[in-house]
């Protein structure tokens, strides 16, 4: 055990809507400690009214995401030693979505969006009927695993640039949960999410820079998805003509 | 705001692009002998149908390319409002294409 002697130099973002600013805390630095346990000492032991978000502390929820150091990070799962700046820790809300109190941002146009993107299951069966075999050795069903372990955390979202510069792109996650649909068999949406995903604010807007890949804390690639979206769309096009 | 369209238009004048860029970049160091003037070039290309298409293809590919590309910095960095995106993109389509489309005539006729 490290003396608890030893303090951590930690700003936590602190404001509405309206706006805020940092406040300084100092808190005691212990063995294996991770990002949220620095913010929920500091609800606990110096700041009762600040407000932040989590649930399962191991990685499995998503709602824990906030900016440390200026980076997207899950932060019951990341270690304060990995991502301390000498004794300096910087917490912020999530970026790209507006905030309702503190670290608590609001979610709802992240989840609009993937709806907006037909990032839903559409049913093509009832409980009825069987259910549908599929081979986990079958193409179309290794292509959705690559991409279906995502937690919905925004941590992709808030690192994406295009997000940034353009308010109605959809967005990594949701395109990255479209692509898993478009390659679900049982799916009965093909058609309406390819138009969903090639509109406007879809698709053809990622610049492919990969920022959305580099943070995803269960290491998805957004990226390959888009692409695919992409491929997906254009050949549609190409063979049938138009898609819209 | 790129669609599936634009998308396409943008991928496939890449794709023209891609070997008329190293062409045009190889003629112009085999083809400039005495300086870059127009006449000098003129004098050795004028009345050739082959680099004729050859450029009018390439300012066809750049005409495009060029305006859907300033199309999206206008939007996502200078936070140009939607509606003046296609008036931009046609603008800057058609102007590349009439500077471009001079300098073809100028070499065909
Ligand atoms: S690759 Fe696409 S989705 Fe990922 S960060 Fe870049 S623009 Fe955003
Ligand atoms: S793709 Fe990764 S970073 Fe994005 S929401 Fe899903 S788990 Fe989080
Ligand atoms: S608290 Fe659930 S993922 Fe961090």
């Amino acid at each position: 055990m490290r003396e608890a002697a030893e303090a951590l130099d930690v700003k936590v973002w602190r404001g509405n809507a309206h706006g805020g600013g940092y406040r300084s805390y100092s808190v005691p630095a212990q063995e294996s400690q991770t990002v949220l346990d620095v913010v929920t000492w500091i609800q606990q032991h110096a700041e009762p009214t600040l407000t932040y978000r989590f649930a399962c502390r191991v990685g499995m929820c998503g709602s824990c995401a906030m900016m440390v150091n200026g980076e997207p990070r899950w932060t019951c799962r990341t270690h304060v030693r990995r991502v301390l700046d000498g004794k300096r820790l910087e917490i912020a809300p999530l970026r790209n979505l507006p905030v309702i109190k503190d670290l608590a941002t609001d979610m709802a146009e992240f989840f609009d969006k993937w709806t907006g993107a037909e990032g839903v299951f559409h049913p093509t069966a009832t409980r009825k009927d069987a259910i549908a075999p599929i081979s986990p050795a079958d193409p179309m069903r290794q292509l959705a695993n690559e991409a279906v372990e995502c937690i919905n955390c925004a941590v992709c979202y808030s690192a994406c640039d295009t997000v940034t510069a353009n308010p109605s792109y959809l967005g990594p996650a949701a395109l990255n949960r479209a692509w898993t649909l478009q390659n679900d068999e049982r799916d009965g949406a093909y058609a309406p999410r390819l138009r969903a995903v090639s509109a406007d604010g879809g698709c053809f807007n990622c610049h492919s820079h990969q920022s959305c890949l580099t943070y995803c804390p269960n290491d998805l690639n957004p990226t390959a998805s888009i692409a695919g979206l992409k491929r997906l769309s254009s050949t549609s096009f190409l063979r049938r003509g138009r898609t819209r | 705001m790129i669609g599936l369209r634009l998308y396409l238009a943008q991928r496939l004048s890449a794709f023209l692009m891609a070997p008329l860029v190293i062409g045009h970049i190889a003629t112009m160091i085999y083809a400039v002998q005495n300086g870059l003037t127009a006449s000098e070039i003129l004098d050795r290309t004028q009345g050739s149908l082959w680099w004729g298409a050859f450029y009018g293809l390439f300012v066809g590919a750049v005409s495009v390319h060029a305006a859907i590309g300033l199309r999206a910095i206008a939007f996502e960095t200078l936070n140009l409002p939607v509606r003046w995106l296609n008036p931009l993109t046609w603008t800057v389509g058609m102007v590349l294409a009439l500077l471009g489309g001079r300098a073809v005539a100028a070499v065909v006729f």
